[in-house]
């Protein structure tokens, strides 16, 4: 049995729609990332996957809890690691997953025990009757996943787990969601970081404009929908070497001074690129954003 | 506006959680709390009870201290639970983003403002008990007539609790509060015969004091105060209660009309 299922979602907001018929199948254990730019229903997908919003259509699984109908029982169940931090700053580390306990239910001995534990796995182990306003960025948002676990939940949802974050604090975050896979949990996650997803996640779909365009494993859907060789080159007389470089490559694009070769074979770009000094290049292999630029465009969504 | 804002209640006994977790951030700082609540309504109850007193001798049958302990009493009930349900409540519901954080665990949005409403209760019934305890300490009522009048008090607080949380839905800003602060309870203070009986207002003006919550909390606290059996009790808890309840209701559709798009 899968652990979310979702079916023909779709949730307007007044004459947008915002979410236009995803479907989802989350299975027990798996990483799985929801990509896409911003404004494209991310966010709105996991709210109401989680219950928190009503569905125009379409029928929410959520570990066997038709949603939202059963949301609460089925929440229960589930951590949730929200994308703005809603820490309590009146609390301190310790009092916040204590409180935030009480509203599972739990509290009392086994918690007292528990909350230690899950501190020291946030790597908060020496702050644990620090102040929230003294935390760095990277500390809350480990404390918020920590609060996310009060419940030892099955499925953890994360929005966005990273944002905002400095490269140290980030990977910290991404070994600790390592361990929760390890240990059998199951992840579903929001972000638009590809490195993010084609490291952590097992499955992924690429979300636009309230659709999922395409699902995979990061592998596959390189492999599915992109060229495997990149060329970007930039500099004085770029766009008159795209012109040349057009016969070469299977697809070219540009964004601001620079242009990317796409193809199979790269070898004659290269090659027509030899004794080129005025232009800088840089060969590598194909990679996720490649495959999601590709997929969502180049245009800036604010 | 949905059919599903309209739905009745969908609440757990965990809603008791939000009440304590307000409990233990407010019992670190109980102390100042008290003295800022409580400073207000104790200035204009001396200042008044005898600077006033002192001029105009007796009011309503006892001595005017006496007879405007029952109005602060009920004034700062009032307003105790104004501020718990406006300012306090939107700095946990938009400002620190609380009430998001609580209902992704299995709590409802109606949960949360049970809870909310319960606390801002509790802050008005400490308000109002304190201007009570006062009052009979400088023998101005007997402790079981202080006493007698606390039920009053606590549904007028679940009252003003009420309405300030659905002012509280609405509001865009702290600015907002000013308004309904102004427009609405200000003026409710002086038409609800706290300073001065309401025969003293014109006719229409005493009609429409008399749909006021605050004039049927006093009605029921001065006599109790005095050892009095209030007249017409039923109806007094009754407009009170409806108050309360309709209040509750309204706030709680507001709210999940702000939160649950």
């Amino acid at each position: 049995m899968s652990v979310l299922s979702a079916r023909g979602l779709r949730k307007s907001y007044g004459a947008l729609e915002v979410v236009a018929g995803v479907e989802l199948e989350i299975e027990p254990g798996e990483c799985f990332g929801l990509l896409g730019p911003n404004g494209a229903g991310k966010t709105t997908t996991l709210k109401l996957c989680l219950g928190l919003i009503e569905p125009d259509a379409g029928t929410i699984e959520l570990l066997g809890e038709p949603v939202p109908r059963r949301a609460r029982e089925a929440r229960t169940r589930v951590g949730v690691v929200p994308q703005f931090d809603n820490l309590d700053p009146d609390f301190t580390a310790t009092e916040n997953l204590l409180v935030y306990a009480r509203y599972f239910g739990l509290s009392g001995e086994r918690m007292r025990e528990r909350v230690p534990r899950l501190l020291e796995f946030a790597g908060l182990g020496a702050r644990a009757d620090a102040r929230i306003n003294t935390l760095s960025g990277g500390m809350k948002r480990r404390l918020t996943l920590a609060r996310g676990l009060v419940n030892d939940p099955q499925l953890v949802v994360m929005d966005e787990p990273t944002t905002g974050l400095d490269p140290q604090a980030r990977h910290l975050i991404w070994e600790r969601l390592r361990r929760l896979t390890a240990e059998g949990k199951t992840l579903l996650l929001t972000t638009h970081f590809m490195e993010e997803a084609e490291r952590l996640c097992h499955r992924l779909a690429i979300m636009d404009k309230g659709r999922i365009v395409v699902q995979g494993t990061p592998r596959a859907l390189i492999a599915e929908h992109i060229e495997p060789q990149v060329v970007e080159v930039h500099g004085q007389g770029s766009e008159a070497w795209m012109q040349a470089a057009r016969a070469h490559c299977a697809r070219v694009e540009r964004a601001g001074d620079t242009v990317f070769c796409y193809a199979a074979d790269v070898a004659p770009v290269l090659k027509s690129l030899a004794g080129q000094s005025e232009l800088a290049y840089l060969h590598r292999p194909a990679n996720l954003e490649d495959v999601f630029l590709k997929l969502t465009g180049r245009d800036l969504r604010d | 506006m949905k059919a599903s804002f309209f739905a009745r209640p969908e609440l757990s006994l965990r809603w008791v959680a939000v009440w304590r977790r307000n409990w233990l951030v407010w019992r670190r700082l109980a102390i100042p709390s008290i003295l800022g609540n409580l400073a207000d309504p104790l200035i204009m109850l001396f200042g008044l009870g005898y600077g006033l007193g002192a001029l105009l001798g007796e009011m309503g049958g006892t001595s005017y201290f006496g007879f405007l302990a029952a109005g602060i009493a009920a004034s700062a009930t009032m307003y105790a639970a104004t501020f718990e349900s406006l300012f306090s409540a939107f700095s946990r519901m938009h400002v620190q983003r609380t009430w998001e954080a609580i209902v992704n665990a299995p709590m409802t949005l109606d949960d949360v403002l049970a809870g909310e409403w319960a606390w801002a209760a509790t802050k008005a019934l400490a308000a109002g008990g304190c201007i009570l305890v006062i009052v009979a300490a400088f023998g101005y009522a007997t402790p079981w007539r202080a006493i007698s009048a606390l039920p009053v008090i606590v549904l007028l607080g679940l009252a003003f609790a009420a309405l300030g949380l659905a002012v509280n839905a609405l509001a865009n800003g702290y600015d907002f509060f000013s308004y309904y602060m102004t427009i609405v309870l200000t003026p409710m203070l002086m038409l609800s015969g706290v300073f001065f009986p309401i025969e003293q207002l014109p006719g229409p003006v005493q009609a429409a004091a008399k749909a006021l919550p605050l004039y049927h909390g006093i009605a029921l606290v001065r006599p109790l105060l005095l050892g009095e059996l209030p007249g017409a009790v039923w109806l007094h808890l009754a407009v009170i209660g409806a108050y309360a309840i309709v209040g509750f209701y309204l706030a709680l559709i507001l709210t999940r009309r702000r939160l649950l798009k």
